[in-house]
């Protein structure tokens, strides 16, 4: 402790008017992705907002003209449409940090509300310039509406009054196909209900009407995306977008500052449903017809996943975290393709995530061994366990490839797909690897890479032998585990900032 | 008004055998909801994965039921039957909710508030997904009509009214578990602990008590009474699915609301009077409109009253 640091020569950098110390330095708590990521995060930010946006929508809208292939444009056109919820959700959620669980009835409501208001149903055929703006505007309006009984509460029941709404929405559409004012009127069918409303509309208006191809949808919803996007983005540098921001540290503080804290809150809740109500109109005009199924919970984790997947809070986050959902959600439809995502995502997760490069050598040789020598306990033990067919579609099972050829000698298959014997191991063994996960992350030291070689073969057997063939259930499985496994490692997702605050 | 709503109104039996079924689905509701309003007293988190454990003991219960032979040809007597039974789910729930507790909020103490909600929104769906998953998207059915020559189901007559041994059941065990949790956290020290807890965390860990320990026991109670009413849902309305957690989730957590969330005694309460208003409804208005009817008047009741009937006014310090 001798020799002290030398005294500053230069005079102190002093703070400027109106920024403290710590205001000055808070630049410097806020830690962004690291890494890879980090590389793409950067260059995207110095990269000017406008030319990120023209990039994309030009991407976007040659994608009809790249391909002939409709089912890749249809693809494309959903996924403007989760982009575009995705991206109203994050108002609530990233930017104002309000749990607005309501969010997909908002949505279900203006797709409804079109329906009405452009199909035989009533026999109202407004022109889409009319019946647009005003369901949006009456989407809107609900949002505050709904928002307003939170007013005067704190946080948590704004996402228990949104849940409530959510389910009334369901309740009414699936059952407001005999509405009768409960009991006190005649009964009117007022929403189709479980069949929905069909042939509504298509987008008309002058005299000219949309097709139904996926191609005219994509670039309709891709316009609404580009207007939204720009007007978001200045909402968020206004004034009232720092405010949310402020409402989302610390509502307490916000109020103490002088800010009409139920006020930013209400309106969070609309300007979000407002984004919705638009996606729901292009919903019920591109599928030409609204079904209560789709406006209801697993939508709404789906859309959660992808705005906490993208980094909450960043705009463009949320729009490629809903596209990397989506169309990991696609791939998934397909056996083939799926085994490829798994394995590749497998491998790049233990690239990044394992350090030295002797423990990545050691859990990759292990893994590769240990599939080795359990095949061949399993075949001289239970031959049937192995050999077994490999998934490859819902209804063909072939085997072919590399890939292929490497499962077929590394992983135990057993021989009867599709019976009892079967779903039972595989059952036994998905609660086992669960069990294994949860224990790699207490386990500490070379004992987690050793119990990682069987957690992932058996993630691996699973994935062979339930998860592949099973593509309706594994879908939303994933978007829980997306949740769970972000909020623990990684909340602030792929492109968010992860904030360090020491008080 | 219409004239059958008019004529109802009269009929007493009808009116008694609604209250019955009110306060059986009641009993409950009050069940699930002690889980969400204790997790709530102490974490300040509203745990919406709490229906899907509730779920997975009205599974945990069909399995034990059925390898003891049960319905058809039970191997054991009825009591000790249904005693292996509510201990399985029970033991399994409180397992599920301690590891629930350990792996997805604990990590999240220091996060933002939003953080273990979403955390909650995907262990529910990871649950009710694993449901379908592992045991499959059609109902199962517990059967217990035809248990030991449909004893559960035999009725008691008193002049106009009837009521079944099984709602008796239903009520008195409910009743029971309540007792022994109100006596738990009133009586011993853990539960001295939990409300020390539930008052201020950190002055609790000051003064020597392990704040993640009683957290974890809290989730143990709370899952075991969710998986006693899993058990009990299976016994009375026979029929369950992966789904089942999300709609009896939300009512109870509902319940847990009126009573006042992070009062006990509230929500015992409130998911009676969930219950019966929920039967009264269906009975009398509109079974088509029940959840629509039930949750506009909560609404409503929330606007007025915030807190719950038994909550205390939130009072936020900095």
């Amino acid at each position: 402790m001798t020799d002290l640091p030398p005294p500053a020569t230069q005079p102190p950098v002093s703070p400027q008017i109106g920024v403290d110390e710590w205001v000055r330095r808070s630049g410097e708590r806020i830690v962004g992705p690291r890494g890879a990521l980090g590389v793409v995060v950067r260059a995207a930010e110095r990269t000017p907002r406008i030319v990120l946006l023209a990039a994309f929508v030009g991407l976007t809208a040659a994608i009809p003209a790249l391909t002939t292939n409709q089912y890749i444009v249809g693809v494309a056109a959903d996924t403007m449409l989760y982009v575009l919820l995705a991206v109203g959700l994050n108002v609530a959620v990233g930017w104002a940090g309000l749990l607005d669980l309501g969010y997909i009835a908002f949505y279900g409501f203006a797709a409804y509300l079109y329906a009405e208001l452009s199909s035989g149903h009533y026999n109202i055929h407004w022109p889409t310039w009319q019946s647009v703006p005003l369901v949006i505007a009456a989407t809107i309006l609900l949002g505050f509406v709904l928002a307003l009984p939170s007013r005067r509460l704190s946080g948590d029941y704004l996402a228990i009054v949104t849940l409530f709404f959510l389910e009334i929405f369901n309740n009414f559409t699936n059952n407001g196909y005999a509405w009768n004012w409960l009991g006190f009127g005649a009964t009117h069918d007022v929403t189709g209900g479980p069949t929905g409303l069909t042939n509504v509309d298509p987008f008309h208006a002058f005299g000219h009407a949309l097709t139904n191809r996926p191609a005219d949808y994509l670039w309709v919803a891709l316009a609404g995306f580009a207007v939204i996007a720009v007007a978001l983005t200045y909402a968020n540098k206004s004034r009232t977008g720092r405010a949310w921001r402020a409402l989302r540290e610390d509502p307490l503080a916000a109020e103490l500052m002088g800010m009409p804290v139920k006020w930013l809150m209400l309106l969070a809740v609309a300007v979000g449903a407002g984004v919705a109500g638009f996606a729901g109109t292009v919903n019920a005009a591109y599928y030409q017809g609204v079904f209560p199924t789709t406006f209801y919970f697993p939508l709404l984790i789906t859309v959660y996943a992808m705005t906490i997947l993208g980094g909450a809070g960043s705009l463009g986050g949320v729009a490629l975290g809903a596209i990397i959902v989506n169309v990991l959600l696609e791939v998934l439809r397909a056996p083939d393709h799926a085994r490829w995502v798994f394995y590749a995502l497998a491998i790049a997760g233990l690239l990044v995530k394992l350090r030295p490069w002797r423990v990545l050598a050691g859990v990759l040789a292990g893994l590769a061994a240990f599939g080795v020598v359990v095949h061949a306990i399993v075949a001289a033990v239970w031959p049937r366990g192995v050999g077994g067919p490999i998934a490859v579609g819902p209804t063909s099972f072939t085997t072919h490839g590399f890939l292929a050829t490497v499962i077929r000698h590394w992983m135990v298959l057993p021989k009867h797909t599709y019976t009892v014997d079967n779903f039972r191991l595989g059952n036994y063994a998905f609660v086992i690897v669960i069990g294994c996960v949860l224990a790699c992350t207490v386990v500490k030291g070379w004992r987690r890479w050793v119990l990682l070689v069987p957690t992932l073969w058996g993630a691996a057997f699973v994935w062979e032998n339930v998860l592949i063939e099973q593509a309706p259930t594994t879908r939303p499985l994933l978007l829980g585990v997306i949740l769970i496994v972000l909020m623990a490692t990684r909340p602030a997702g792929l492109f968010g900032q992860t904030r360090v605050e020491i008080v | 008004m219409s004239g059958v709503l008019a004529f109802q109104l009269y009929d007493w039996h009808y009116l008694f055998s609604e209250l019955v079924a009110g306060v059986t689905i009641g009993s409950l509701y009050a069940l699930i909801a002690l889980g969400y309003t204790m997790v709530y007293g102490v974490l300040k988190l509203l745990n919406f994965a709490h229906g899907d454990v509730y779920m997975v003991g009205a599974y945990i219960g069909w399995f034990v039921l059925t390898a003891l032979g049960a319905p058809l040809t039970p191997s054991v007597p009825l009591v000790p039957l249904l005693v292996l039974v509510f201990a399985a789910a029970m033991a399994g729930c409180a397992v599920l909710g301690v590891v629930i507790e350990r792996f997805a909020y604990r990590p999240l103490r220091s996060a933002p508030r939003i953080a273990p909600l979403i955390s909650a929104l995907g262990v529910s769906f990871f649950l009710q997904q694993t449901g379908v998953l592992l045991w499959g998207a059609t109902p199962r059915t517990y059967d217990t009509f035809d248990l030991h020559h449909g004893v559960l189901f035999k009725d008691i007559t008193v002049g106009n009214f009837t009521i079944a041994y099984v709602q008796i059941f239903v009520f008195l065990a409910a009743a029971v578990l309540m007792l022994a949790l109100t006596l738990f956290v009133w009586r011993t020290r853990t539960g001295k602990a939990m409300r020390a807890v539930s008052v201020d965390p950190e002055a609790a860990s000051m003064m020597g008590i392990d704040v993640d320990r009683v957290i974890s026991v809290t989730f143990l109670l709370g899952s075991a009474l969710a998986g006693a009413a899993g058990v009990m849902t299976g016994i009375v309305y026979q029929n369950l699915n992966p789904y089942m957690g999300f709609g009896a989730g939300l009512k109870a957590f509902t319940a847990a609301v009126v009573g006042g969330i992070g009062n006990i005694g509230g929500a015992m309460l409130g998911g009676l009077l969930i219950g019966i208003a929920e039967t009264f409804t269906s009975g009398y208005l509109s079974s088509q409109f029940q959840d629509l009817i039930v949750f506009s008047l909560l609404v409503v009741f929330m606007l007025f009253r915030p807190t719950g009937i038994r909550g205390t006014p939130i009072l936020q310090k900095v």
